[in-house]
Parts: structure tokens; C-alpha cells; sequence
């Protein structure tokens, strides 16, 4: 059977739910436990890819090339990846993460924007990356669009093309259709990024292996933006007991979440991810995972309710990066 | 009263937008249109009455009577135009990344010594839009950083933003240390596919050394003012606020609606500019003030 890879982004995604405040040593910490426990790939960074740290997304504790030259240093067998944004970071920045160790990128437009990527899928190619097409938001279009997005990645040279649930706004059955339809068409390998903000991260990531998805995301007892991401224990444990093929060790990456990353967790003062009535909203709206924190603090700042910001932003289609509309909803509330 | 002649190198939506545009001005009038193939752009010069070519800038070459020249190709053509466009001592403004000449952002640094050079860059469309705020709030309280999120409709970025963003953050970024003040900024684009599409917005952040809210907003204000002469569509989003030494202003761009529509206001921004640097060159040229 297909062997699944897994891409493990507890120290990207993760990232958000920490406020970017990850030193290196805990970095390297989770670093060499993901690769003991076998994840094939290990994705780093500030949570909105190279040089996200920023006053829109929350400045970082380290900018990212601090972070790759430490964990670039202490990995033998994973895959160093990380997360470009056209818009954000820059091809001079890739450059720059590629000659301090990263070995994979994974360049992220929105689901409809693919052409703004072709330059750095290129750039990426031509330096001897190993590339993914990221599609971030695939809830907010249909199979069509995807597959037409999708195909351009394809055809700038990503090894690649991922459909990403930013808003863990999708269920199994739309997973499933969507990766099957991708998959009829384009050559490329497909993976998908899930978010759990409906529950649904885990049986997502199933759903899409099943259609002929190869590669999938985790991230250690969930820890993402939202309500977290698949926890990449409960995704090891469900592939093996589906018989499906992979490199991650069970009882290892299980250790991994517990013995390295919770303490880590709770000695910063930092909760564990779990859904609340702010993630729901999240999933249910259609927002942006890592809008989260950043609505809970302009709740604060203006005064009004996160779940009202939240909405009203599904309502006006913020897409990811869009985090400034957010201060605008919440002083407009805050006004009425 | 007679008029400066002016070419527009490039027909695209920008260029045939500043077609319209320059048809409503009293100093300026389009002599020339010059593309590299037929195309929608030369159809309406045409119907204009205007000279086309689709020779390239060969024909312009030959002309004696263009003293301006609006160039919007793209980065790579307008390192091939511009020497040429200075050899025949015609006043460039250049709509394209390619920035060959000093930055030109209308409401904050146009002077008579800036007109003497023969190359202008007009930076990018988030540049004109927020180069002003930095500099405004830069005047009134010291900039140490500033950091600017555009966000665009996507139907109003065509393929050459599409296939340069890392250009347009990159030349922003410059144009809001050098021409806004800021002692380092950060720039990020965001295209928005919502239907119907949205107007360009630009969040500006600036941390400050003096957090003087009211001299910030009175500064702020002179400068949305200033720059609605020549951008009419230019309003506030959300008027100053500050947490900390952090300043938060958001910004509207309506455009005129001329070639395009009212939402694409990043387009209308950069070509309002380059005609308002343009006519400032005219009204030297024909002694009008």
C-alpha cells in the first residue's frame, strides 16, 4: 500500500498558538524528537512563513533564519521545510533559509491566486528545493477552481500541490471528493493540511489518503492556530490501524507530544489546543485558523465579543494574512 | 492655450486608464500610443483620433513633438526604453518596477529640483497610497519602523503584479525608508477574491518615537487633503489610534472609475499620481502655474 508522509508543523503552525515566542532551544528540542519518532518532515518558522514576524502577525522571539540554522544543526534524516507567502517573504528570503539548511519550501497563495507563486515555485525549482504548492483556504472553492489553481502550481514545477483547510471549515466527504477529483487530473503527488476546528482534522486527513492524497500534516497533540491541527499521534495511530504504511513510530511520536512539547507548552503558560466556542466559530465561519488569537485581542482591546469579530469577517471573505481587517471589524463593533 | 504632447508606452489597462484620464486634463494631451501588437488599448486611442503604432517605441523615436512619456510596460522593456526616452530628452514617468530614475510620490517630495531629473519612478500602487501616511506621521512624531498591508481586489492585479509581488514589497519597502521617513519598514500584499471586489485598503502601522496622537491626526489630515486633489477616492478606513508607541491608520482608494472600474482605486492611485507629476512638468514648460 501507498506509504503516507508526514509533514509535521508543531513548530510552524504551532507557532501561532504561542505567539511566535518559541526559543531555539525548545525548537531543537521538538525538533529531535519529531525526527527519532521518523516524521519525514519537519516545518518551522514564524507561524506566517519567512519573515511573517511582524506588528500585523505578532513579532517573533527569533527571526526564521535564527530558527533554521539552530534546528538545521541538530537534524540527520527529516526534512527541513519552510512556509513562503508570496506577499510576505521573498525569494531573496527563500535564498537566504536555503543556504542556513532548509531543504523543502512550501509556497502558500490563496486557494483562487495561484499565479502569484509562479515566480517563487520557479526560484525554489532552480535552487534544488524540494517544492510544495500550498493552497490555503480550498473551503472557499469549489473542485474546479482547486484543480485549475492546482494545475498551474503543477505547472511552475511543484513536486507537490497541497489543498489546505485553513479554517478546518471542511468535512470527510468534501475532503474526499476534492482530492479525488485533483487527483484524476493532475500528475503531481497531492497533500492536504487540516484544521480541527470542526472536529474533523483527523477523519479529513483519512478521507484524503483514501482518495489518493500521499502526503499529510500534523502537528504534535494538535498544537496549531484554531482548534489546533490533526494531532499527528491520532493520525499515526489511525494510519496503522488502517494498515496504511508510514515512517512515524507510534509510541515515539506519542512521547514526543507528551515528554518534549507539553512541558514546553505549559511552562510558557500556554493551553493546550482544544475547541471552544471561538474555534467553532472559526470552522464554522469559514475564517482564517490563525485569526484566533488575534481576535481574542482586539475582543479585548475594543470590547466586544470575539465571536461577533469572527463572524463578521467570514461575512466580508477575509482571506489568510488579512489579520488588519481585524482590528477595522472590532473598532467598528466597538462604535456601534 | 496650447498643450504638452505626451506618449503612453504600453496599452494595457493602466495605460489606456491614463488615456481617459489625461483626455480631462488642461495641460496635457495624448500625441501618441504605442504598443507592440494590436490590442483593445490602441482600439480606443484610435477612436480617440489619436496616433497608434504597433512598432514599438521606434515610432516614438522619430517623433519630435512628444515631450512626456508615460511608460507601463514592465520592468524589463522599461530598461530598454528609458536611455533611449533620455536621448531624445523626453521627461519619463515610469509606472513599472524597474525604478530607474529617483521616486516620486506627488504629496510628499514633488519639487522643482525632482522635475529637473528626466526619469521619475512612480514606486508602486501601495506605495502611493502609504508613502504619504508614513511621511504624515513621520513629520509629526518620528517613525522608527512602519509596516504596510495593501490588500487588492484580485481582479485589479493583473499578470504583472501577479508575476512580480516580490518586486512591488520590495520597492515599497524602499520608498517608504527613502521618500516616507520611516527608519525601516516591512511591506506585505494581500489579493482578496471576494465578489463583488473589494476597494483597495491599506493598513499603515507606525511605531513612533513621540506618541502625540493629536499632532498625529492633524498631520494625518493635511495629508489625506493633500492627496485627494489629485486622488479624489482617497478617505479613511478607520481614522488614527495608537496602543502603546504603535499607531494604526486604514485607508480607502476609490478610484474614478475611467477605464477601470471604481474598486481597482491601487490603479487609479498610481496613475493620478503620474499625471499629477506630469502636468507639474507641463505647467514649467508652457509657464502656467
Amino acid at each position: 500500500m501507498r506509504k503516507a508522509i508526514i509533514t509535521d508543523t508543531t513548530l510552524r503552525d504551532g507557532s501561532h498558538s504561542v505567539s511566535h515566542q518559541f526559543t531555539l532551544e525548545e525548537m531543537k528540542a521538538v525538533a529531535i524528537a519529531l525526527e527519532n519518532a521518523g516524521v519525514d518532515i519537519i516545518e518551522l518558522g514564524h507561524g506566517d512563513g519567512l519573515t511573517g514576524s511582524s506588528i500585523n502577525y505578532g513579532f517573533a522571539l527569533h527571526d526564521d533564519f535564527e530558527y533554521i540554522e539552530a534546528v538545521a544543526s541538530v537534524l540527520t534524516k527529516s526534512k527541513l521545510a519552510v512556509l513562503l507567502i508570496p506577499g510576505i517573504g521573498t525569494i531573496e528570503h527563500l535564498e537566504k533559509a536555503k543556504a542556513l539548511g532548509a531543504q523543502v519550501v512550501r509556497v502558500c497563495t490563496h486557494v483562487t491566486e495561484a499565479d502569484v507563486s509562479e515566480q517563487h515555485i520557479k526560484a525554489a525549482k532552480k535552487m534544488g528545493m524540494f517544492t510544495v504548492g500550498f493552497l490555503m483556504m480550498a473551503h472557499m472553492a469549489s473542485k474546479e477552481i482547486i484543480l485549475q489553481e492546482a494545475k498551474k502550481m503543477e505547472s511552475y514545477g511543484a513536486d507537490v500541490v497541497y489543498m489546505t483547510d485553513s479554517s478546518g471549515a471542511m468535512l470527510p466527504d468534501d475532503v474526499y471528493d476534492n482530492i479525488k477529483y485533483l487527483k484524476e487530473h493532475i500528475h503531481v503527488p497531492i497533500g492536504h493540511h487540516s484544521h480541527n476546528n470542526l472536529g474533523m482534522a483527523v477523519a479529513n486527513s483519512l478521507s484524503a489518503y483514501k482518495a489518493g492524497a500521499d502526503y499529510l500534516d500534523g502537528s504534535l497533540i494538535g498544537f496549531g492556530a484554531g482548534a489546533g491541527n490533526c494531532p499527528t499521534e491520532i493520525l499515526v495511530g489511525v494510519l496503522e490501524k488502517s494498515g496504511i504504511d508510514k515512517n512515524v513510530d507510534l509510541y515515539k511520536i506519542i512521547d514526543a507530544g507528551d515528554d518534549v512539547l507539553e512541558p514546553i507548552i505549559l511552562n510558557k503558560g500556554r493551553k493546550l489546543p482544544r475547541f471552544n466556542s471561538d474555534s467553532l466559530m472559526i470552522g464554522y465561519a469559514g475564517v482564517y485558523s490563525s485569526f484566533m488569537l488575534h481576535a481574542k485581542n482586539a475582543s479585548e482591546r475594543f470590547g466586544v465579543d470575539t465571536r461577533d469579530i469572527l463572524v463578521e469577517l467570514g461575512r466580508k471573505k477575509a482571506v489568510g494574512g488579512q489579520e488588519d481587517w481585524i482590528i477595522e471589524v472590532a473598532y467598528n463593533l466597538s462604535k456601534k | 492655450m496650447n498643450k504638452i504632447k505626451a506618449a503612453i508606452i504600453g496599452p494595457g489597462n493602466i495605460g489606456t486608464d491614463l488615456l481617459i484620464k489625461l483626455g480631462r486634463s488642461k495641460y496635457i494631451e495624448v500625441g501618441l500610443v504605442v504598443g507592440r501588437q494590436e490590442s483593445e488599448g490602441l482600439k480606443i486611442a484610435r477612436s480617440h483620433g489619436i496616433d497608434v503604432t504597433t512598432e514599438g517605441i521606434t515610432e516614438l523615436m522619430k517623433r519630435e513633438d512628444i515631450k512626456i512619456a508615460f511608460d507601463s510596460t514592465g520592468a524589463g522593456p522599461h530598461l530598454v526604453h528609458a536611455p533611449l526616452l533620455k536621448s531624445k530628452g523626453i521627461f519619463t514617468l515610469d509606472l513599472t518596477p524597474a525604478a530607474v530614475g529617483p521616486y516620486v510620490v506627488p504629496a510628499v517630495n514633488l519639487s522643482v529640483d525632482l522635475l529637473k531629473e528626466i526619469n521619475l519612478n512612480m514606486v508602486t500602487c501601495g506605495g502611493q497610497a502609504t508613502v504619504p501616511i508614513v511621511a504624515a506621521i513621520n513629520e509629526a512624531a518620528d517613525v522608527t519602523y512602519a509596516e504596510i498591508i495593501s490588500s487588492i481586489s484580485s481582479k485589479s492585479a493583473g499578470p504583472g503584479t501577479r508575476q512580480n509581488i516580490d518586486e512591488f514589497t520590495e520597492t515599497t519597502k524602499e520608498a517608504i525608508e527613502k521618500v516616507g521617513g520611516a527608519d525601516h519598514a516591512k511591506v506585505i500584499i494581500v489579493l482578496n477574491p471576494a465578489e463583488p471586489p473589494i476597494y483597495m485598503r491599506n493598513t499603515i502601522y507606525a511605531k513612533v518615537k513621540n506618541p502625540d496622537l493629536t499632532a498625529i491626526k492633524e498631520s494625518v489630515d493635511k495629508m489625506i487633503e493633500k492627496i485627494k486633489q489629485y486622488v479624489p477616492g482617497y478617505t479613511y478606513l478607520m481614522e488614527p489610534i495608537i496602543k502603546d508607541d504603535i499607531v494604526t491608520v486604514m485607508i480607502q482608494v476609490e478610484g474614478l472609475g475611467d477605464f477601470l472600474p471604481k474598486y481597482a482605486g491601487n490603479l487609479d492611485i498610481i496613475n493620478c499620481a503620474a499625471i499629477d507629476v506630469a502636468e507639474a512638468y507641463a505647467r514649467r514648460l508652457l509657464e502656467v502655474n
